[in-house]
Parts: C-alpha cells; sequence; structure tokens
C-alpha cells in the first residue's frame, strides 16, 4: 500500500447526497441560526482559559457593563508563563506575574472555576480537560489556544479561537462560525516498532504540508489509529493545526468510553448510561462523503525528526535532509533561510546531529504515557554530558502520578530534570528558554524560528527518539538503543 | 511608513487597537503603498514572538512587530538593514506578504501588532484561518489574491500603489492596471463597511440562544 491523496471532484453527485460525518452530526446539533450567506451561529459546550489570551476578552466585557453568560460552562488554568520551578513562590517576572493574578481577579469577580497555580488540578489546558472527564464525545470545546484541537481525540469539535472570539464566547456562549470543507486521514496497518503516535502525525506532515488542511476540518481514521491509546490520539489531534486545520477528530469507541469512565466530571450511574448509547452514535456513516481522503500505511512510518522551521519539514530518523531538487513543492523556497537559521546542510544526515538541550513535554507529548515511555526507556541509563534535559509534566495529576510510580527517581538517576507542570520550553514564555543557536530536540509542536527562545534550534520528535538523543548527545534512532520495554509498538 | 508619524519605538502615535471608522467604505477605495515581506509560511510567532504577549491590553504590539527579523540579538540599536520594515525606501499601510501567512499559534496578539504598527490590509496567497478571522475580528482586511497576482505585486517599485475596493471585492495595481477579484465572506464584508460588531449581533440573539438551549436538554 502507498500513500496517496484523493479530492472528491466538486461536482461529485456523491457529495452531500450521503450519509453524516462524525463532524456534521456534531456540527448540526449545535447550530443555533444560520444567517443567509454567512456563518453560523454555533453553540459552545466547554470554554477553556487561561491567562495570556484572557485579559483582553474580560476587559472588552467590562467595557460592555456584561458578565459571562454561562459561567459554569467556563474552566480556567495558568499554564502559559508559569515558571517551572519553586511554584509555591511567587512570579518573580512581574508582567507573567500581572496576567496571572489578573486572571484570579477576573475569574472570581465572573464567577469562574479556576485552577490556578498551587491548586492539585492546575497544569495545561490541554492537559486537565480530558484527565478531568471535561472533555466528552459530541461536545463543542474552544480555547484561546490553537492546541485546543487536542481534544477532538473524543469526538468533538475542537478548536483554538482569538480573543475577540474568547469575548463571544464569554458573552454569548456561542461563536459565528462558517463550516469548514471536511477532509479524512486514514492511518491503515501495523506501525513498527518504536513508532509512536508523534511519529505518525509528523509523518502526515511531512506529506501534506504545514498548510496541507487549512480550511479543513479533519477525520483521523483506521486501524492504525483505533489501536492507539486515548493519550496517543491526542498526540495526533494536538498537531492538526500544524496542518493548518480548524480541527482535527477521532470518532469515540470503547478505548475513549474506558479512559473517560469514572474521571471526575464524567457522568454518572444512569447518566452514565444514556451519555454512551448517545457517543456511541458519533461516527461518520459508510456512505458519508468527505472533500479530501488522505490514505497513510502505517508500516511505512519510522522514527520521525524535523530539519526545518515548520512542522511539515520533517523526515525519517534515518533519512537525509532534502535538498531543493528533492523537497516538495511547498517548502522549496523557504528551504535554504529554513537551514541558515538551523545550521544544517542540505543532503547531510540528520543522524548524529548534536544537541544542546532535550525538552520533554508541552500539551503534545507530557502525560503519564509519555513520562513512562521515556522512563522504561532510560532507565539505567544516563545522559550525555553537556546535554541539559527538561522533563515538564503537563499536570499536577501527571506530576503526583510520575511520583507515585517512582518514575521521578529514574529521571533523578538519568541526570533528567523533573520540573512543575505549564507550557514552559514549547513558546518560551517563561523562563524556559533555549539560548541563541542552541539544538534542542523537544517533543512541542513547533520548531518555528524563535519559537522555544530567540535564535533556538528546534528539532520536533517523539518523547522516545528525545529520550534516545538525551542518552547519546546526537541525534538517535531509538530502535538502535536497548529498551526494557521493546516489543510491538512502545506507546501501547 | 512617514516617519513623522512615527514615534521613538517605531510604532504609529496614532495607533489604536479597537475597531476604528472603517476605511474600506470610501468611494474609490483604499488606497496605499505597500511593504512587500517576500516569505512564505510566516508565522504568528514571528509576526509577535510569545514572549511579547504578557500584556493585558491590546496597545503597544506594533513596536515587536517581526521582532526578531527587525533586529539582530533582539537589541533595537541593532536593525537589520535588508528587512524590508527597516527600509526607508517601503511605505504604506498594506502589508504584502507570502503565502500561508499567520499559521501558527490562535494569538490575536498577531492581528494587534499588525494593526498597532499601521497596516490596515495584508494580502498574500494563503491565509491561516484563525488568523484571518483574527484580522476580520480587528478591521485588518485580509485580501488573498492568487499566486501569480502576489508575484507581479512584488516586481512593482517601491512607489506602487495599490488600490483595495471591499465594496467591489478588487485589489489593483494603480501603476498597470492588472486587477484581480478577492473573496470575502457576505456577513464579515457588510461588518467592516459598516463597522458592526460580532458580539452585538450575537446578543441581540440572546432570546434565540436561552431557547436552542432549554429545547436541546
Amino acid at each position: 500500500m502507498t500513500d496517496h491523496i484523493h479530492t472528491a471532484s466538486a461536482d461529485s453527485p456523491l457529495r452531500g447526497a450521503g450519509g453524516a460525518t462524525l463532524f456534521e452530526k456534531i456540527w448540526e446539533k449545535h447550530v443555533v441560526k444560520t444567517i443567509d450567506d454567512g456563518p453560523s451561529v454555533l453553540y459552545i459546550d466547554k470554554h477553556f482559559i487561561h491567562e495570556v489570551t484572557s485579559p483582553q476578552a474580560f476587559t472588552g466585557l467590562n467595557k460592555r457593563g456584561i458578565k459571562v453568560f454561562r459561567p459554569q460552562q467556563v474552566v480556567a488554568t495558568a499554564d502559559h508563563n508559569v515558571p517551572t520551578l519553586n511554584q509555591h513562590l511567587p512570579i518573580k517576572e512581574e508582567l507573567s506575574r500581572l496576567q496571572v493574578e489578573a486572571l484570579i481577579k477576573n475569574c472570581a469577580e465572573h464567577g469562574i472555576e479556576l485552577y490556578g497555580l498551587g491548586h492539585p488540578f492546575q497544569g495545561i489546558v490541554h492537559v486537565i480537560g480530558p484527565e478531568l472527564g471535561i472533555t466528552q464525545p459530541g461536545m463543542t470545546i474552544v480555547c484561546g489556544d490553537s492546541h485546543t484541537s487536542t481534544h477532538g481525540a473524543f469526538g468533538s469539535i475542537a478548536f483554538g479561537i482569538g480573543t475577540s472570539e474568547v469575548e463571544m464566547v464569554f458573552a454569548s456562549q456561542c461563536l459565528l462560525q462558517s463550516k469548514p470543507k471536511l477532509m479524512r486521514i486514514n492511518v491503515d496497518g501495523v506501525l513498527n516498532k518504536g513508532v509512536v503516535s508523534k511519529d505518525i502525525v509528523l509523518y502526515i506532515l511531512s506529506k501534506i504540508s504545514a498548510s496541507g488542511a487549512t480550511g479543513y476540518a479533519v477525520e483521523f481514521a483506521g486501524s492504525a489509529i483505533r489501536s492507539l491509546s486515548m493519550e496517543a490520539r491526542m498526540t495526533i489531534c494536538n498537531m492538526s493545526i500544524e496542518m493548518g486545520a480548524r480541527c482535527g477528530m477521532i470518532a469515540p469507541d470503547e478505548t475513549t468510553f474506558a479512559y473517560i469512565k469514572g474521571r471526575k466530571f464524567a457522568p454518572q450511574g444512569a447518566e452514565w448510561d444514556k451519555k454512551v448509547a448517545e457517543w456511541k452514535q458519533l461516527f461518520s456513516d459508510a456512505d458519508a462523503q468527505f472533500d479530501e481522503e488522505v490514505f497513510i500505511n502505517a508500516a511505512a512510518i519510522e522514527p520521525m525528526i524535523t530539519y526545518g522551521t515548520n512542522p511539515g519539514m520533517g523526515i525519517g530518523v534515518s533519512e537525509t535532509i532534502p535538498t531543493t531538487e528533492t523537497i516538495n513543492d511547498t517548502d522549496r523556497s523557504g528551504l535554504a533561510k529554513s537551514l541558515a537559521y538551523m545550521g544544517l546542510e542540505q543532503g547531510a544526515a540528520i543522524k548524529g546531529q548534536k544537541i544542546d538541550y532535550v525538552f520533554i513535554g508541552s500539551c503534545t507529548n507530557s502525560r503519564i504515557e509519555d513520562l513512562r515511555m521515556v522512563a522504561s526507556f532510560v532507565k539505567g541509563k544516563k545522559k550525555a554530558d553537556g546535554v541539559e534535559v527538561w522533563i515538564v509534566p503537563g499536570s499536577k495529576q501527571v506530576e503526583a502520578q510520575a511520583i507515585q510510580e517512582g518514575i521521578d527517581k529514574i529521571f533523578e538517576e538519568a541526570g533528567f530534570q523533573l520540573r512543575q507542570p505549564g507550557c514552559s520550553a514549547c513558546l518560551g514564555m517563561n523562563e524556559d528558554k533555549i539560548p541563541a543557536g542552541k539544538y534542542c530536540i523537544s517533543t512541542s509542536n513547533r520548531n518555528f524560528e524563535g519559537r522555544q527562545g530567540a535564535g533556538a534550534r528546534t528539532l520536533l520528535a517523539s518523547p522516545l527518539t528525545a529520550a534516545a538523543a538525551a542518552v547519546t548527545g546526537v541525534v538517535t534512532d531509538p530502535r538502535s538503543l536497548p529498551n526494557p520495554s521493546a516489543g510491538g509498538a512502545l506507546d501501547s | 511608513m512617514s516617519d513623522k508619524n512615527l514615534n521613538k519605538n517605531g510604532e504609529r502615535e496614532s495607533s489604536n487597537s479597537q475597531v476604528q471608522e472603517p476605511p474600506f467604505g470610501g468611494q474609490g477605495g483604499f488606497v496605499s503603498r505597500f511593504v512587500p515581506v517576500n516569505i512564505e509560511n510566516i508565522d504568528t510567532d514571528q509576526i509577535i514572538p510569545a514572549r511579547f504577549l504578557k500584556a493585558t491590553t491590546r496597545e503597544g504590539f506594533g513596536k515587536n512587530l517581526f521582532r526578531d527579523w527587525r533586529y539582530y540579538n533582539d537589541d533595537e540599536s541593532k536593525t537589520r538593514a535588508d528587512f524590508p520594515l527597516n527600509m526607508s525606501q517601503f511605505d504604506g499601510e498594506i502589508l504584502v506578504a507570502g503565502k500561508n501567512f499567520g499559521c501558527g499559534s490562535s494569538r490575536e496578539h498577531a492581528a494587534w501588532a499588525i494593526l498597532d504598527y499601521g497596516f490596515r490590509v495584508v494580502v498574500s496567497s494563503f491565509f491561516a484561518d484563525i488568523f484571518r478571522n483574527n484580522a476580520l475580528n480587528n478591521g485588518v482586511l485580509p485580501v488573498q489574491v492568487s499566486d501569480e497576482f502576489l508575484q507581479r505585486i512584488f516586481l512593482q517599485d517601491n512607489n506602487t500603489e495599490l488600490t483595495v475596493d471591499l465594496e467591489q471585492q478588487t485589489i489593483r495595481i494603480n501603476s498597470t492596471g492588472e486587477q484581480e477579484h478577492f473573496d470575502i465572506n457576505s456577513y464579515k464584508k457588510t461588518c467592516l463597511l459598516n463597522g458592526y460588531d460580532d458580539i452585538d449581533f450575537l446578543l441581540s440573539n440572546k432570546a434565540a440562544i436561552e431557547t436552542f438551549e432549554k429545547q436541546r436538554v
């Protein structure tokens, strides 16, 4: 089986005449009204907020003299700019502290639940929503953060919004939205050993580019997706925005229900049975039509790594960096600029590239399974000299679980630093920045210029590939090192 | 930008990030010279790096627009002479950029920085979804043109003016007369031409929203 892309012709007689897609089933249930030749008023079930993209929206409400319309459907946390060391002390950086204080004040004034610093539920907004059972199938979910697409792993329509839109949802629990085109990405087959969900999504990105899904809602399907845990599915939906997608989603199944059951805000008793019956209807009908379908062979994927300055610029770890002759059309014009920034050469091997920092964290890969994967890989190994390794758990609950399982001891023995929850070096808003010119292999989602700090050079990879580099000090194929947990896909 | 309007931080003295009197409704369209930034996939981390997102107001982001491309080593005294925003021959309220403009983070600060600096129109051959919405919500007009037309604009000299006519949905290179139609959602067009506000519209639908809530329980 080879990868390919199929686009439905615009006049396809089937488009619109067949059954409904997962996206359409949820969308239709949330349309309050539709403006003629314009957007729909879309009802929002859950609204997550954080300290960076909400203050101006609260100011807007205050100027209008109105309160948040449905505060019980809003959940807040502090994650983007918080320090990841000594969280019990006042935040040293003044502007960060003011933003966090503004969030506390605004949430109190508007009656919004806040899981702020010091709270046992605090963490990265896209980690805590699912782990608390707030994120559920069939919902519409928004947040002033592009990685809101993460929540689509539960079969919800979840997407990032700007601050003006945060204000709209505050004011009316609705947004004006135009229905996007629909794409399905099918990943079938069995993953190779050492290949995990991060590699799947980096591989898809390398095939369709960082703008390949702009204007689309994407559904991920196929046997390889079905075989993944919920946390692994979240990693894939998380990075659907890196393809430009409005949202990414996966139909809920028994894996989804088992994950949600018993969580703090999950439905209970008879309500649980009723909800599961509803959730079981959330799938794309067999005759549903998509505007575009992509087919990916899971067996063709090897551990992936990026070499450039957008997440679509990725290769297998054993491959060489493309040249202007071999690269896809989308990234050709930017290749020279990207490689100059990265200090890398066309046609060179990526394996063996020296690295200075390892960052394991972010809303993409900071959950307990990610930490377990790294721990089982590094147990009994030490980090390479001269490499700094930061492990930043996604939430207080992930941190507590890691300590309970003794994972913290494994990291300590390996010379890895386990820090406290937050977005951290994914975007370098707090002190966790990579110095200019230094190489960081990172489990986060963006390798843009300056993303991890001005002049920082980011190589995106899976937790396993990042852990392998931490041990050797250079980009390494994780399959080439002994691994106690080896045996099938290492995230299963 | 004409220098007389810039303060010492290189931002517009009169800039105001709230949606202003709509400039797109007048006769003859919106006419301005343009600043070309011929780079593709300009992400919002380039437009406004994350370390400048710590404000709790919408104002003042213009001075950090394209910060790491304007200065060496984050030092305002070391301007990069080869970056168009630092080149005195370029001026105007229209930013022209390579395709897939505004990808990445949802930060509306990117749109605020562009407006605060003094741009009212961004022309590209492709826009990321969230940026497009954020721009429209701040009275910045994203004009999507064909790759060919974009390249034609980049070929023009620095005195060339562009005319953006929102009513007619056209963009014209004044010196050559070349013109192209652009698409915009008709609801958003009406909002921009009249200065309407989405929140006012949504608030006016409160009764329908409450009815919807009751019916779905």
